[in-house]
This record gives C-alpha cells, sequence and structure tokens, in this order.
C-alpha cells in the first residue's frame, strides 16, 4: 500500500472490492445489452424497409435479429456467473488482498464481457442488416452472409469464454 | 467521421434506404425491355408490363389505351412512391428530398409560362406538368406579364423563391427571357443543392457531388450549343455557367467563347 496518503493508487485500494463486483456486474448485462439493443435496431429498421418489396425475407431474417439477441443473453449468463462468485467476509478481511483480488477479477470480467459483446452485436447488426438487404435482392446471398454472420457473433463468445476463465479466479479469504 | 456512419445511418435512414433498394429491384430489366420490344399494340404492353411492378396502376384502364394513359399511370406510380418516402423522411433527408423536386418546379414553371406565351390553355398545361413539381398557386403563374410580377404574385411563396433574385427584370417575356430565366433559376438551384450536399458530409457529399458537378457541366455544355447563332452575348453565356463541376473554371472560359459545336468538342476532348 502507498504510504503517500493522497495518491491515487491508495484511493483505488480503499474501494471496496465489492464495488468493484457490483461494477463489473452491472457493465457485463448493462453493456451487453446496449450492444444487443444497437444491433437489433440496425437490423431491424432495414429488415423491415426490405420486408415491404420482398415478404419471403422476413422469417428467413429473424436468424439476425436472434443472433443480435444472443449477445444479450451471453451478457445475462455471464453477469449470473458472476454475481454467484459473491461471498460475504468479515469486515476485517475486507481489504484483505484476496478479497482485493476477487473484486478486481470480477470487475476485469464484467468489463471484458460487456465490450465484447458491445462491438459484437453492432458487428452482427450491421451485417444483419447488409444481409436483409441483399436476401431481398438475391435469395441465393443470404446463406453466404449468414456464414459471415456466425464469424461476427463468435466475438462476443470470446469474450465470455475469457471473462469466465477470469472470473474464475475470483476466490475470497476463507472464513476466520 | 466516415467509417463509423453505419453504426447511427440507420437510427434515421435504414427503413428508407431499404425500400429504396426495393424500389430498385422493381425497376423494368433488359428481359423486360426485350418483350416490350416484341409488342404489337399497347394492350400486348399493358400484359407485360402487369406482370411488373407496374401492373395495380395499369390495371384498371379501359381497353382502348393511349400511350399518354400509360405513361401518366406509371409516372403516378413513381409520384406515389415518392410521397411515400417524403412522409416517412427526417431531417436532413427530408429536405433532400425536397431539392430534388424543386428541378421539376422550375420545369413547370417555364412550362406553364412559355404555354401561357403562346395562348394555349391553362388547364392544357397543367395536364403536361410533372407531378412531382405541382405547387398550390402553380395555375395562376398564367396571369404574369414579365418576371417582377411573375415572381411577386405567386413565386415569393414557393421554394424558388430565393433563386429568383438574380432574374427579376420589368422586361416582358419572350423565348429568349424564358430560356435564360430556365437557365438562371437552374444555375441557382444547382448551386444551393451542391452547397446542401457538402454541408451533409460522408457519403453523401461524395456521391451526389460528383452527380451534381456532371449535371453542371451537361448544362454548360447545353447553354453553350443550344446559343451558339443567337443574339446572347459572351458575358451572358459566361452567367448562366454554374459555378462548380469539372469544367469550372477554366472550361467555362473556353465555352464562353466557342462559336460552333466543333470548338465545343475540340475544347471538350483537350
Amino acid at each position: 500500500m502507498s504510504s503517500d496518503s493522497s495518491s491515487w493508487a491508495r484511493a483505488l485500494v480503499q474501494i471496496s472490492p465489492y464495488t468493484f463486483s457490483a461494477i463489473g456486474i452491472a457493465v457485463s448485462i448493462g453493456v451487453s445489452v446496449l450492444g444487443a439493443a444497437w444491433g437489433i435496431f440496425i437490423t431491424g429498421s432495414s429488415l423491415i424497409g426490405a420486408a415491404i418489396k420482398a415478404p419471403r425475407i422476413t422469417s428467413k431474417n429473424l436468424i439476425s435479429v436472434i443472433f443480435c439477441e444472443a449477445v444479450a443473453i451471453y451478457g445475462v449468463i455471464v453477469a449470473i456467473i458472476l454475481q454467484t462468485k459473491l461471498e460475504s467476509v468479515p469486515t476485517a478481511l475486507v481489504h484483505h488482498p484476496e478479497s482485493l483480488r476477487a473484486g478486481y477479477a470480477i470487475f476485469a470480467s464484467g468489463l471484458i464481457v460487456g465490450f465484447a459483446n458491445l462491438v459484437c452485436g453492432v458487428c452482427v447488426g450491421i451485417i444483419g442488416s447488409s444481409c436483409a438487404l441483399s436476401d431481398a435482392q438475391n435469395s441465393s446471398l443470404f446463406v453466404k452472409i449468414l456464414v459471415i454472420e456466425i464469424f461476427g457473433s463468435a466475438l462476443g463468445l470470446f469474450g465470455v469464454i475469457v471473462g469466465i476463465i477470469m472470473s474464475s479466479q475470483a476466490t475470497w479469504p476463507a472464513k476466520a | 467521421m466516415y467509417g463509423w456512419e453505419m453504426l447511427s445511418f440507420n437510427i434515421h435512414d435504414g427503413f428508407l434506404e431499404a425500400i429504396v433498394r426495393g424500389n430498385r429491384s422493381g425497376l423494368l430489366t433488359a428481359a423486360d425491355y426485350n418483350n416490350l420490344c416484341q409488342c404489337e399494340n399497347l394492350d400486348d404492353v399493358k400484359m407485360h408490363l402487369t406482370a411488373t411492378e407496374y401492373g395495380p396502376y395499369l390495371q384498371n384502364e379501359p381497353s382502348p389505351l393511349h400511350t399518354t394513359t400509360i405513361v401518366e399511370k406509371c409516372t403516378l406510380k413513381l409520384v406515389d412512391e415518392y410521397k411515400h418516402m417524403m412522409c416517412q423522411a427526417t431531417e436532413p433527408l427530408s429536405t433532400f428530398l425536397q431539392y430534388i423536386t424543386y428541378g421539376h418546379m422550375i420545369d413547370n414553371v417555364v412550362l406553364i409560362v412559355t404555354g401561357t406565351l403562346h395562348e394555349r390553355d391553362v388547364n392544357e398545361l397543367l395536364e403536361k406538368c410533372h407531378p412531382l413539381g405541382m405547387f398550390d398557386s402553380i395555375a395562376s403563374l398564367a396571369v404574369a406579364q414579365n418576371m417582377r410580377e411573375l415572381y411577386r404574385l405567386v413565386l415569393v411563396d414557393t421554394p424558388l423563391a430565393p433563386y429568383f433574385s438574380e432574374c427579376i427584370t420589368s422586361e416582358d417575356l419572350d423565348d429568349m427571357n424564358i430560356e435564360i430565366m430556365r437557365n438562371t433559376l437552374y444555375k441557382a438551384y444547382l448551386e444551393d443543392f451542391y452547397k446542401f450536399c457538402e454541408k451533409l458530409g460522408g457519403a453523401t457529399a461524395e456521391i451526389m457531388c460528383d452527380l451534381l458537378s456532371f449535371e453542371a457541366d451537361r448544362r454548360a455544355v447545353n447553354i453553350t450549343i443550344n446559343s451558339i447563332g443567337t443574339e446572347l452575348t459572351r458575358d451572358d453565356r459566361r452567367k448562366l455557367y454554374s459555378n462548380f463541376g469539372l469544367l469550372y473554371p477554366y472550361g467555362h472560359e473556353e465555352l464562353a467563347v466557342c462559336e460552333d459545336v466543333d470548338q465545343v468538342c475540340l475544347h471538350l476532348c483537350s
């Protein structure tokens, strides 16, 4: 711990690990849902417009919307996993190094999942919108663009995997 | 930032973009035109068109068809779709769509004024106007005797009013004056549209500025060729060219001194 009583390092250490954990959990679900919602409105607005002249595309292109939706589900799953990692420790051990590590691990894991899913949602949304537009013109393009979309949605899974591994680092000191 | 446009583009314009792309797929294809070429009479044409997007508009037309009816109904489809998009559009797209109709408005004004000069019936003229360029008081254009009246009685209430500031004179209208008025209006209109597109930036500026430059160049060549052999002086001619485009400014100087079509060709090729 820093000896200088007014340094940033000291301020960060003084923050309760539970604060970091809570922010991590909030970011993991909140930012994931932001990404999913962003993707859905990009896909949805194009899909609705394109479906006016080519109604056959609607049901097929719901897949794009579901891909965006999956991004929000990743966020929910990770948020649930993260909140199961929370344990209560005696007040004396709240600033124990192990508690701090658990707090940072949950925080970082939330950030990873949240922002990975944000960009993944936008990516899937833009591809989904192109997918709807091109499917309306030429239906043989649908499957080809769907492959691209699957690769896009895999990006979010990377974030989820790393987030879960990271959160397994979160252990709290045993109760004395 | 250009690269990030896709993030927020769909908030305002995603729906309409998709509609426009849908309309594009409704255009007649080369195969359609081949079929139309084979037609022996207008009923055959109607039959072929029924299978396309124009079908619903031609369906209920009684059998002795006229070419004008077909054109009118097909234009009606365009106008209906355009008006639908105008209703759906938000700023700045709605202004952009408005700008596109101003060109038709100028043509309509010129059509009515020329027609009245040659003592045609106003109702007959109104039928010939493009429906996209209609405005409320268009029928009263016929009473105007000179530009000043034209402006004060009718056009001051239309979006064309600012473009008129260049050409308000008290001279009586004649064919030459009207043609000069049309080109001055077009010049002001194209420049205004160009500025508007530049202001929007991004992909709009990139694509529209090229298109408008082409239109400005085309009009410059058009004015030059049409004014050969008339009493229009070089300076007057120079004034009608738009102040942008690929030919601006040096090409315009060269075009302004051209005396015949061969010289125009020579200048454009070099």
